[in-house]
């Protein structure tokens, strides 16, 4: 039929063009800051230096720290609640359940920097701004409404009967979910923790407003103060940029299809 | 049958015990904040007294909002069309079985995974006015370079090209997975009546994409409305105010210096709600629809 070659072709030339500014990334964390102004800038590195990554080491390690500790409790807090929440909604069907699945749903349309703002005016009577845990709250906005969605989608195509048949050998509802419709929907608890620290780990906007000083503070903060404070020094900052891309890549390449299986169910985009 | 619904709302109870406490409370003290005049003082000790709509008629008044309320037009808009028509262009190309298709639509997510402030402090560098790749490109097909990020007129542009790369892959992957639902008998159909490929496409494939297209973008306004790292990072919504969007004015006006206007930000906060509740209205509607037929 067509010559498949010749696509193949077609779609590495697309490839290339659209990881570009990946690649870019790259190459600039690996050029040294002398030559960092030069025009036109060089297309490889042609003498490269680790020093931008020397100094991720150095000076970004406890970002890093805190980004994986919000990222990791955003996951639990996203999982407990939306697991039995999804159960309820896939399986008990009670009633009264529509208008809440809308609420989820609009939940889903308002915008980080609105819960920002009315989270940081409870946070500071609170005191608990620059706390990871108040991070992880405020992080976790993101992901619980999804999370919910998601499960739900994947707990209903759990047959109806493998539930009866463990009702009918005496378990609970607890252990029905628990034991049964818990592990056949494995696939979806494991999109939906992949969103929900992929989306901790990136978040910036609950980061600049709700923890801003003290010791705990992410790696986007990180990232954002480089930018703001050493203007020249981008082969640190790009160094910065690839390794806080790590967990996405790898992410990408150990979950590709439930990546695409949660885009395609309705995934969120903040 | 009673047993079965309180059973089911104690496994919901969590969930709506937290949608009240991390929703419901933040959106009402968003409200509340918006009717108040607050400064740092009062924020803290509250008895913040009660100005009404005082902070609305404030914002709307001010000549920011004009220019606010344009980019955003303009910013979605335009971001829409270029992510939705490429998006749908490379489902289209990816939708041919070749060698490597599986692994270079899978390379194409990756800018849809990388924390926002990665892509868009790599096109604020790339956009550099000396020494930027952008410029450097262009230079080389005798184009002369532009200050993208520092120019009023095309501040704007910069923000816009880092964010339609960004939406790229979430409409590939939708787009994708629409096409594929639609049954190939239908192509060989069309293809036996003697059809063009762009006859097939233009009046079998589109139309019947139509449902999976008008999701994909209600989904992308709805995102796309609340934009604000991308801008807010390459380029603070500056210079003077040509980028700035409702999103990054909201921000701007609560967080943007060390003289925070909560009510004026709430306010510009909560018109943006309306406006993505709006369109998510429309999107539960358009879902039913669907459903139903």
């Amino acid at each position: 039929m067509t010559r498949p070659w010749w696509r193949t072709a077609v779609g590495l030339l697309l490839t290339g063009v659209m990881l570009f500014p990946v690649y870019w990334m790259v190459n600039v964390s690996l050029t040294p800051p002398g030559e960092m102004r030069k025009s036109p800038p060089d297309l490889f590195p042609g003498s490269p230096t680790f020093d931008g990554y020397a100094r991720v080491l150095d000076e970004q390690l406890p970002y890093f720290g805190t980004s994986l500790l919000v990222g990791l409790g955003t996951v639990v807090l996203t999982l407990v609640l939306a697991a039995p929440a999804a159960y309820s909604l896939a399986k008990l069907r009670p009633r009264g359940r529509g208008p809440l699945t809308f609420v989820l749903l609009v939940a889903q349309m308002i915008p980080g920097i609105i819960m920002a703002l009315g989270l940081y005016g409870i946070y500071v009577k609170l005191g608990i701004t620059n706390t990871v845990w108040g991070l992880v709250f405020a992080d976790s906005t993101i992901a619980v409404p999804f999370a919910v969605l998601i499960l739900t989608s994947f707990m209903s195509s759990v047959p109806d009967e493998i539930v009866q048949a463990a009702r009918i050998d005496g378990a609970g509802p607890f252990r029905a979910f628990w034991s049964v419709v818990l592990p056949a929907s494995r696939n979806g608890v494991v999109t939906a923790g992949l969103f929900a620290f992929l989306w901790a780990w990136s978040d910036f906007v609950f980061a600049a407003t709700l923890d801003s000083g003290g010791p705990m503070q992410p790696l986007t903060l990180g990232i954002y103060r480089y930018i703001g404070n050493n203007n020249q020094e981008w082969n640190a900052i790009m160094a910065t940029a690839v390794v806080a891309s790590v967990p996405a890549t790898m992410l990408l390449v150990l979950a590709q299809r439930f990546v695409a299986a949660g885009i395609t169910s309705g995934a969120v985009k903040d | 049958m009673v047993r079965r619904n309180l059973v089911g709302w104690a496994f919901l109870a969590p969930l709506v015990a937290y949608l009240l406490l991390c929703y419901g409370y933040p959106l009402l003290t968003t409200l509340d904040l918006s009717l108040r005049d607050y400064t740092v003082r009062t924020f803290v000790h509250g008895g913040a007294p009660v100005t009404g709509l005082a902070n609305y008629i404030t914002v709307f008044t001010d000549p920011v909002f004009r220019t606010a309320m344009l980019n955003t037009v303009v910013f979605t808009v335009v971001s829409l069309v270029f992510q939705y028509g490429i998006g749908l262009a490379l489902a289209v190309f990816f939708s041919r079985h070749f060698r490597l298709s599986a692994t270079l639509r899978a390379l194409f997510l990756v800018p849809w995974l990388l924390p926002l402030i990665v892509s868009a402090s790599t096109w604020a560098w790339m956009f550099t006015s000396e020494a930027g790749v952008v410029n450097a490109a262009l230079s080389w097909f005798g184009v002369d370079g532009v200050n993208w990020l520092t120019s009023p007129d095309w501040s704007l542009v910069s923000v816009i090209v880092a964010n339609i790369w960004i939406g790229i892959p979430f409409n590939l992957v939708v787009l994708y997975s629409g096409l594929r639902n639609i049954p190939a008998e239908v192509h060989e159909a069309s293809a036996l009546d003697g059809a063009s490929s762009w006859q097939t496409f233009r009046h079998v494939t589109f139309p019947m994409l139509r449902p999976v297209s008008t999701v994909t973008l209600l989904l992308g306004l709805v995102y796309t409305l609340k934009v604000f790292d991308i801008i807010w990072i390459m380029t603070r919504g500056g210079p003077s105010g040509s980028s700035t969007t409702l999103a990054t004015w909201s921000y701007e006006l609560g967080f943007g210096s060390m003289l925070p206007r909560f009510g004026p930000s709430s306010a510009v906060g909560n018109v943006l709600i309306l406006l993505a509740v709006a369109v998510g209205l429309v999107y539960v509607r358009v879902q039913r629809r669907q459903e139903a037929s």
